[in-house]
Formats: structure tokens, C-alpha cells, sequence
């Protein structure tokens, strides 16, 4: 985006739409295990995501841009995260939270998927058992940081593809 | 047959009606309230039978986050096990930790040291504070609260401190452990506890304000969900719900463990055993909770803070560099653990949601034969049906949130 004799701004519409798109990530309340108490935190009054656009967190999956998959998948948990995640609207992006959403972490068992990327495609995986909330905010800028150079498609290349 | 997508898993989820409610009559209907649901507290489903407004019946149906922690920790060594026990119910790590390795102790025939036992009181004290604020942002919210959410949370950034400066891990610390714990407090420690404890009365006296006298608030409360003596015990129902009720009954005094006979606190007691009455249970358990802090921390004890038993406990680093038997030892415990004698017990404390159990069976060998847990949640959440009865949908989230269930604890 650049400004022009400071009266009007030369942009592509795929730039301009992708700038509206990263300045307001709206996440959906999903809370599976313990990393949900720290999704909690994310907009507690210490990290206040709000700051970073994502200014309320939505329960309906229809009022949401982002699942912040926090927490263990398990297998019976699997149709319904499908469910909602098809509820949302488009561009929609995954952030699995914590190391059994990433590759399902220390519970390399019977009861649990390993890595919720087997059955959603996730844009940011987040480290850490659970992560801090300050990794959460540092993997929501990357997120921002992809949907703006256009590599984040917010899952509709992932479905024609 | 449920179809299947290409990874193996189920794409279907069973239909409500099918799902052990009867089939509606007349003018009932039957929906599904969760799993994902802002409410229900993690991944709990209810499927209820509704006449209008009013709920005729309601099915819990859990196991959405089961994780299979019993078996995993059956091929963990013992000390292992207590990373996967920590996760069961993630708002109060340190009280499944300290259930647990009370069992293994009392297997083991092991007594920790005076600055152990205080560390451990402390700090399952200070994650009972922490857990209870948990339980009172989200009720609040619930019950169309925001502020409430922030002062609760805000209050409890200042425990999470202290557990990264003595564990390095917000949640899920896995701090206490066979023979004592992870490693001793920090230098700071006394300080950074002091403050919190001299800042934690006003603070709670803030929450008591915004609450107290909010007549939406208690209107959503008071006289809702009640839940008789009876059928509480008849249901199993522990901690501040069953309290809630007027049942004198806390692990902590009936059946003291890790010293709690010597400290001075009382355990408040409701009498409808309604939404309000756990509420009221709840805060007053803040400042129990907060009078054991201030004892512990003042009577906290110099001195080892681990039992001196090489073949359990792990010897200092600066040893193991130095000492060959050191070595060892320390090649011996990471690598193989150590062996429990033969036997079966079962110990109880009292974790902020209830009497959480823990009965360890041994073989003799270096991992848990079984490891059964009783969490007090999984019970708690079977009684909502009955509290729930008669009452309105809105009031279901009332219930609900004051209810407390973890699910992580019920589904495990």
C-alpha cells in the first residue's frame, strides 16, 4: 500500500482485502483441555489480545475467523471439531495451540489424535505444555504476519486443493 | 456403522434422540447443549428433554476429552506418571500431584521433611486460591459478567507468578514429587508469597463488591439448583457442593494429611445447597484458603527439602559430576526409576473441587500396575441432572458454572 501525494491510496483489492482481513481476527471460543484456561488468560486483563485486533472472543463458530485448537483432541471430540470448524465462515484459519493439539504431545495413546493437523489444516502450530499466552500473541501476529503476504489462505485453498 | 474418512476416524456423531433419552412426547423437545458450547465448561454435552422452558430431563454424556492418562501412566515409571496426573485436572495440578505421591509415599513407607510438607501445603493452597478464582471469572461471566472475569483473573496472574518462579511453569507444574519436590523455593519466594497475601484480602473485598449486592447476579443464584442432603451424598458429591449443602465434610479435617491438623481454619458451610450457596461456600474457602497461606508461610521451616535416600531422590548435580556412586545413582533413577513394593492403597485429599483419590496398585516393579483416580468432578457432574430438574434453560448455566466441573479430571 502506498500513499500518493498524501490525497489517495494505490492498492491491489487482494492487498486492501487482505489487510481488512489480518487487522480483525476474531478467535471462537474452543476450549478442549488446559490450554483453554490459558486461551482464557489471552484475554484476560494481562495480555489483552484486543490489542492485536482480536477483540472478542466468539462462541459461535459462525461469528468467528480463527480456532485456536487448545488442548487434546481426542477421537470421540473428532466429528465435532469438524462440525465447527465447517460452521465457520470463510477465510478461516487454525492455530493449534500447545504440543497434543501440534502432535499430540506426551499422550501418544489410543484416546487421542496425534496432531489435530490430521484432520484440520492448521496454520500455526504454538510450542509448549501449555503455551504462555504470550506465544499465543506471538503466533497470532505470525498468522497475521502469513495472511498478509498471501500465504494464509484461510482454509479455502486448503478445501480446493 | 459410523462413516469414516480417510484417517480412520469417525466423521458422525450419535443423533440425541437415539442417545438414551426416550423419544420427546408431545409438545417436548430435545436438544443437544454442547459439546461446544461457551458454558459448559470445557467439552461436556447435555442432552435435554425440555417442556417449554422448563427442563423435564437431562443426560450428561461425557468423554470428549478422554485421554487415557490411567493407562499412559501405567507404562511411566512412578516419578514419570506424575507429568500425566498433572494434566488431569488442569486448574489444580498440584493437588493431583499431591494425592498421587502421597500414595506412592505411603507405599513406599516414606516421611518427607518439615520443609517439604509446608512447601507442599503452601502451594496446593495457593492453586486452590488460583482454581477458585478460575471457577468464580467464569461463573461470572456466565452469568453476564465481564468485569468479574478481569478482577478474578487479574488476581490470579499474581499466583501464576509465583509458580513460574518456583516451578518455571504457569500450569502443569509437576513441582511436587516422590520423596519431596522438584527442586527447593527460590530466594524470593517468602517475599513474592508475602505480597501476594498482604494484597489478597482487598482485592477479594473488591470482588465481594462488585458481587455481592449486584441483584442480577443474585437473582440468577439464589434458590436455583438446589440439591438435597440426601441426594448429594446419595450422588457423591464432594467439596464446596457438598458443603453447599450443610454436610460438614473436608478431607482436610476428617482425615488430615501432610500436617493439616495444625493449622487453624474452618470450613464454611451453606444450607439450601443452592446455586447461591456454593457461590457463597466458594468465597468464603478464599479466605480459609488464605488464612492457611499466612500460617504455613509463617511457620515455614529451614532445612532439607527432600528425603536423603539416594535411591529414591536424585542427588545434587554438583554431585553427580563429582562422585561415581553419585553417577549412578542418577544414571540408575533416569533411566530405570526405582522399584515400589508389592501393595495397594488408596489416599484422598482435598483438591479445590472435592475429595480427589487416588488408589495405586504395585507389582513390585518400577511402574504402576494400575492407577485408579476418583475425581470428585466426575461425580459432581452426574448430579447436575438432578439439580437441573424443574428448572429453566438459563438457569441450566447457573448450574452449570457453579457446579465446577474440569473435564479433564471426568473424561481423564
Amino acid at each position: 500500500m502506498e500513499m500518493t501525494n498524501g490525497q489517495f491510496f494505490v492498492t491491489t483489492i487482494d492487498k486492501f482485502v487482505r489487510w481488512a482481513q489480518k487487522s480483525s481476527i476474531w478467535p471462537l471460543t474452543f476450549g478442549l483441555a488446559c490450554c483453554a484456561i490459558e486461551m482464557m488468560n489471552l484475554v484476560g486483563p494481562r495480555y489483552d489480545a484486543a490489542r492485536f485486533g482480536s477483540e472478542v472472543m466468539r462462541a459461535s463458530p459462525r461469528q468467528a475467523d480463527l480456532m485456536i485448537v487448545s488442548g487434546r483432541l481426542s477421537l470421540k471430540m473428532v466429528p465435532v471439531i469438524q462440525q465447527v470448524y465447517q460452521q465457520m465462515p470463510e477465510p478461516k484459519w487454525v492455530i493449534a495451540m500447545g504440543a497434543c493439539a501440534s502432535s499430540g504431545g506426551i499422550f501418544d495413546n489410543y484416546a487421542i489424535v496425534q496432531g489435530v493437523d490430521r484432520v484440520l489444516p492448521v496454520d500455526v502450530y504454538v510450542p509448549g505444555c501449555p503455551p504462555t499466552p504470550d506465544a499465543v500473541l506471538h503466533a497470532i501476529m505470525k498468522l497475521k504476519e502469513s495472511i498478509a503476504q498471501g500465504r494464509a489462505k484461510g482454509g479455502v485453498m486448503a478445501r480446493e486443493a | 456403522m459410523a462413516k469414516l474418512d480417510p484417517a480412520g476416524l469417525p466423521l458422525e456423531h450419535p443423533d440425541p434422540r437415539g442417545y438414551r433419552v426416550e423419544a420427546a412426547e408431545g409438545d417436548r423437545m430435545i436438544i443437544s447443549v454442547g459439546p461446544h458450547h461457551p458454558s459448559t465448561h470445557g467439552v461436556l454435552r447435555l442432552i435435554l428433554e425440555l417442556e417449554g422452558e422448563r427442563v423435564v430431563n437431562c443426560v450428561p454424556e461425557i468423554g470428549f476429552l478422554h485421554t487415557g492418562i490411567e493407562k499412559t501412566a501405567e507404562n511411566l515409571t512412578w516419578q514419570q506418571a506424575i507429568t500425566v496426573i498433572d494434566r488431569m485436572d488442569y486448574l489444580s495440578p498440584l493437588s493431583n500431584n499431591l494425592a498421587y505421591v502421597l500414595a506412592v509415599e505411603k507405599l513406599l513407607g516414606i516421611e518427607v521433611p518439615e520443609r517439604a510438607r509446608y512447601i507442599r501445603v503452601l502451594m496446593v493452597e495457593l492453586q486452590r486460591i488460583a482454581s477458585h478464582l478460575v471457577w468464580l471469572g467464569t461463573t461470572v461471566l456466565d452469568m453476564g459478567m465481564m468485569s468479574g472475569f478481569f478482577y478474578a483473573f487479574d488476581i490470579r496472574e499474581a499466583i501464576l507468578d509465583i509458580f513460574e518462579e518456583v516451578t518455571g511453569a504457569r500450569m502443569n507444574p509437576s513441582y511436587i514429587r516422590i520423596g519431596g519436590l522438584a527442586n527447593d523455593v527460590p530466594d524470593n519466594f517468602v517475599q513474592m508469597v508475602q505480597e501476594f497475601l498482604d494484597r489478597f484480602p482487598k482485592r477479594l473485598d473488591e470482588l465481594h463488591a462488585i458481587l455481592d449486592e449486584n441483584p442480577i447476579f443474585l437473582d440468577r443464584l439464589k434458590g436455583i439448583g438446589a440439591i438435597s442432603k440426601d441426594k448429594a451424598i446419595a450422588y457423591g458429591l464432594t467439596g464446596p457442593n457438598l458443603r453447599a449443602c450443610g454436610i460438614d465434610y473436608d478431607v482436610r479435617k476428617a482425615f488430615p494429611y501432610c500436617g493439616y491438623e495444625e493449622f487453624d481454619f474452618k470450613v464454611p458451610l451453606g444450607t439450601n445447597g443452592d446455586c447461591y450457596d456454593r457461590y457463597l461456600v466458594r468465597m468464603q474457602e478464599l479466605r480459609e484458603s488464605h488464612k492457611i497461606c499466612v500460617q504455613a508461610l509463617q511457620r515455614l521451616p529451614e532445612g532439607p527439602w527432600q528425603i536423603d535416600d539416594r535411591k529414591i531422590v536424585r542427588p545434587p548435580k554438583h554431585e553427580v559430576r563429582e562422585n561415581m556412586e553419585a553417577l549412578i545413582h542418577h544414571f540408575k533413577l533416569v533411566s530405570y526409576g526405582f522399584d515400589v513394593p508389592e501393595g495397594e492403597v488408596y489416599v484422598s485429599i482435598e483438591s479445590p473441587r472435592g475429595e480427589i483419590g487416588y488408589y495405586v496398585v504395585s507389582n513390585g516393579k518400577n511402574k504402576p500396575w494400575r492407577v485408579r483416580t476418583r475425581p470428585p468432578a466426575f461425580y459432581n457432574v452426574f448430579a447436575i441432572p438432578e439439580m437441573v430438574r424443574g428448572e429453566l434453560v438459563a438457569d441450566l448455566v447457573a448450574v452449570v458454572a457453579t457446579v465446577d466441573p474440569v473435564f479433564g479430571e471426568v473424561d481423564r
